[in-house]
């Protein structure tokens, strides 16, 4: 703080301060009390607001575990509520995205990082950045255009024969999710592959080197010394990667079957749709939950700390 | 184990870098052998050669007679240490030394145990559970040994491990480094550019310059009999004489310089033009009166105290910086600044010597 002073004059510093401040408070902060507080009350007509109805209860949450369902999960025939159902297909799936990106990254990481000669380092990353300019949206549209039945995929498939007639991959193939993985790993891949490449550039060359003079097969190299090493870019590209795919509502909604039920999506449903924005809030407040929940399971099974991830 | 290594003829080029030029070296097995030379002057490039990082241009690298070409580091029996040691900061200090036993499948409780037996040898006991980060300088260089001798290289390659040490403790690693080669027979192959670690530790020494190896011989030879004017500079210091090539007979010439005309031994491939008369300072004496041959007149100048030894620095007429170092015994009066004397050289300890060895057209 001192130094930011003497650094920046306390004009700047004054403005830094505020702004960051405003950013939290009024951006992160109050949104997600308000939203908290709101996640308790009843849905009520306008004119009963603040009347003697609107008191403070559990009955939103509650909602959660409704309307049980016939489904199958991991292959088990089960009855179980269609909003946990959901949750768990998004929390499986994003989970899948996330190993995905991560076996996608790992390899382009540590080639961008130590294999690729400096000169062409530029144009392998302006190639990687490229698809980023392109906003999101139309990036999931791209895919649907490509996954759609009479679309460029299956016109390729049957051209070179690989099969007879056109595929109807947004239903899936292997599951009603396939679509939506594939779609959020191509969106998400880059925030695998940053966090990952960066920790890997730090790692001396003379490491790898010393674990190949000692007689090491690039396997264990990679296990016991580059792995290690870049575990801090891996974790913290994990949790930017699930986290992001499991709160994508766009992806879902463009590319995926109808059969398939992300959980932003019935969050959405409540807000938009229903205009239940209590029962929203209470859906968000236990999805945020539960996936800092997930998260830090993850974390204590892989032995990452906090701090490795803020790194 | 140890092994012999051979390079026969071996060139290697970095796009139009000629790093190393067509060097010829054999090493013997059990060897203490050092490259000196300049950085840039490609003694690391040989080092990575050998060890399989880089690949020769052409040429041949033998290891124990076996054609090396195409293997990678992993599959030669060489162990290199690096020169900012490479150890693996996450592993504590017995599963770095462990590491090349762990790649060869060995089980946990003997890797521990030889782990435990090699920081006993590098007189470390008992730091096998510390973290590489807890160890101070001089115990990361033993670690490094230690973790490079636990695979039973027949091969070790130093790539100058002691240059981030400080100056005791760098004396010290300096015996440290030649006792465990000689307890362990390994062929060492050290890297320095630093002639007193070259010269106090190797059998032989390789000296180096732009690519080439300039002489290869004992310590004592490199230093009292250098093959050329570079090896000369580069090893001790020199008073130089600029002149031509007169009468020689019985391996001695005269060589007739601005200062006088002096006779000295002839050496091989001296030629006017290209070859400079040198004289160590420690073999150049002052007298007060001319000698029969070889002494030139000067006026004192600087006299530094140097411990050891007393530097007397003088200019002669013609405007050439000698230098004498007299031993600190009490046996010769320090001259005055601004006397005149004479500076004197034994023939058989004055060399003629051609320039250094560059390449053709170079």
């Amino acid at each position: 703080m001192s130094d930011l002073l003497r650094r920046y004059g306390a004009t700047l510093t004054g403005a830094f301060v505020l702004l960051t401040g405003f950013w939290l408070l009024a951006l992160v902060i109050l949104p997600n009390v308000s939203l908290f507080e709101q996640s308790f009350r009843p849905y009520l007509p306008f004119t009963e607001i603040g009347g003697p109805r609107d008191t403070y209860s559990f009955k939103n949450y509650g909602t959660f575990a409704f309307n049980p369902i016939e489904t199958t999960f991991f292959g088990f025939d089960v009855t179980m509520p269609i909003h946990i159902k959901a949750f768990l297909d998004t929390i499986l799936y994003s989970a899948l995205v996330t190993l995905f990106c991560l076996m996608l990254a790992y390899p382009l990481a540590y080639y961008l990082a130590k294999v690729a000669s400096p000169q062409s380092l530029p144009t392998l990353l302006l190639l990687l950045f490229i698809p980023l300019w392109v906003s999101e949206a139309l990036r999931a549209f791209a895919w649907y255009v490509i996954l759609t039945f009479n679309g460029p995929l299956n016109a390729l498939l049957t051209g070179i024969g690989l099969i007879d007639r056109g595929i109807r991959w947004q239903q899936g193939v292997l599951t009603n999710y396939d679509a939506i993985v594939v779609v959020l790993v191509y969106c998400y891949v880059l925030f695998m592959l940053l966090p990952i490449y960066t920790a890997i550039q730090s790692l001396d060359r003379n490491q790898i080197e010393a674990a190949e003079d000692l007689g090491s097969p690039w396997w264990r190299t990679h296990l016991r010394v580059v792995i290690p090493h870049s575990k801090p870019g891996i974790a913290s590209g994990c949790v930017m990667v699930f986290m992001l795919s499991a709160g994508s509502l766009l992806v879902p909604t463009v590319v995926g079957s109808t059969s398939a039920l992300w959980f932003p999506q019935s969050i959405y449903t409540w807000f938009n749709d229903a205009q239940d924005w209590q029962t929203g809030a209470a859906f968000s407040m236990i999805f945020l939950l539960l996936c800092i929940v997930f998260v830090i399971l993850m974390m204590r099974l892989f032995r990452v700390k906090l701090s490795d991830i803020a790194k | 184990m140890s092994a012999e290594i051979q390079l026969d003829d071996v060139c290697c080029d970095f796009g139009s870098f000629r790093a190393v030029d067509h060097v010829s070296v054999t090493v013997k097995a059990g060897e203490f052998f050092s490259f000196l030379g300049p950085s840039g002057c490609g003694k690391t490039t040989i080092l990575r050669m050998i060890s399989g990082f880089t690949d020769p241009s052409s040429g041949v690298i033998r290891i124990g007679g076996k054609d090396v070409r195409g293997l990678r580091p992993n599959q030669r029996p060489t162990a290199l240490i690096f020169q900012n040691l490479a150890l693996f900061p996450l592993m504590p200090v017995w599963e770095n030394i462990a590491f090349g036993l762990e790649v060869r499948g060995i089980d946990k409780a003997k890797r521990r145990a030889r782990a435990d037996e090699l920081l006993k040898l590098v007189d470390l006991p008992g730091a096998g559970d510390k973290m590489v980060a807890q160890l101070s300088g001089g115990q990361k260089q033993r670690v490094a040994i230690a973790r490079a001798l636990a695979v039973e290289p027949q091969v070790m390659l130093l790539d100058e491990p002691l240059s981030a040490l400080d100056l005791k403790l760098r004396q010290n690693m300096r015996a440290e480094l030649r006792a465990i080669q000689k307890r362990t027979g390994v062929t060492f192959i050290f890297i320095t550019h630093d002639q007193g670690e070259a010269l106090a530790m190797s059998d032989r020494v390789g000296v180096m310059s732009q690519g080439r190896l300039q002489q290869v011989a004992d310590p004592r030879d490199i230093y009292n009999n250098p093959a050329n004017g570079f090896v000369a500079g580069f090893v001790g210091e020199n008073n130089t004489f600029t002149g031509s090539i007169g009468a020689a007979a019985d391996g001695y010439a005269s060589f007739a310089t601005p200062h006088g005309t002096f006779r000295a031994r002839l050496g091989q491939g001296a030629k006017t033009g290209t070859s400079k008369l040198y004289v160590r300072p420690e073999h150049t004496n002052l007298a007060p009166s001319a000698a029969a041959e070889n002494s030139v007149p000067v006026t004192v100048g600087d006299v530094s105290f140097e411990g050891a030894f007393i530097a007397v620095s003088g200019t002669s007429d013609a405007g050439a910086h000698l230098t004498a170092e007299i031993r600190n015994d009490g046996s010769a009066t320090v001259p005055a600044p601004g006397s005149r004397l004479f500076m004197t050289f034994d023939p058989a300890r004055a060399a003629i010597l051609p320039d250094h060895d560059k390449a053709q057209g170079a």
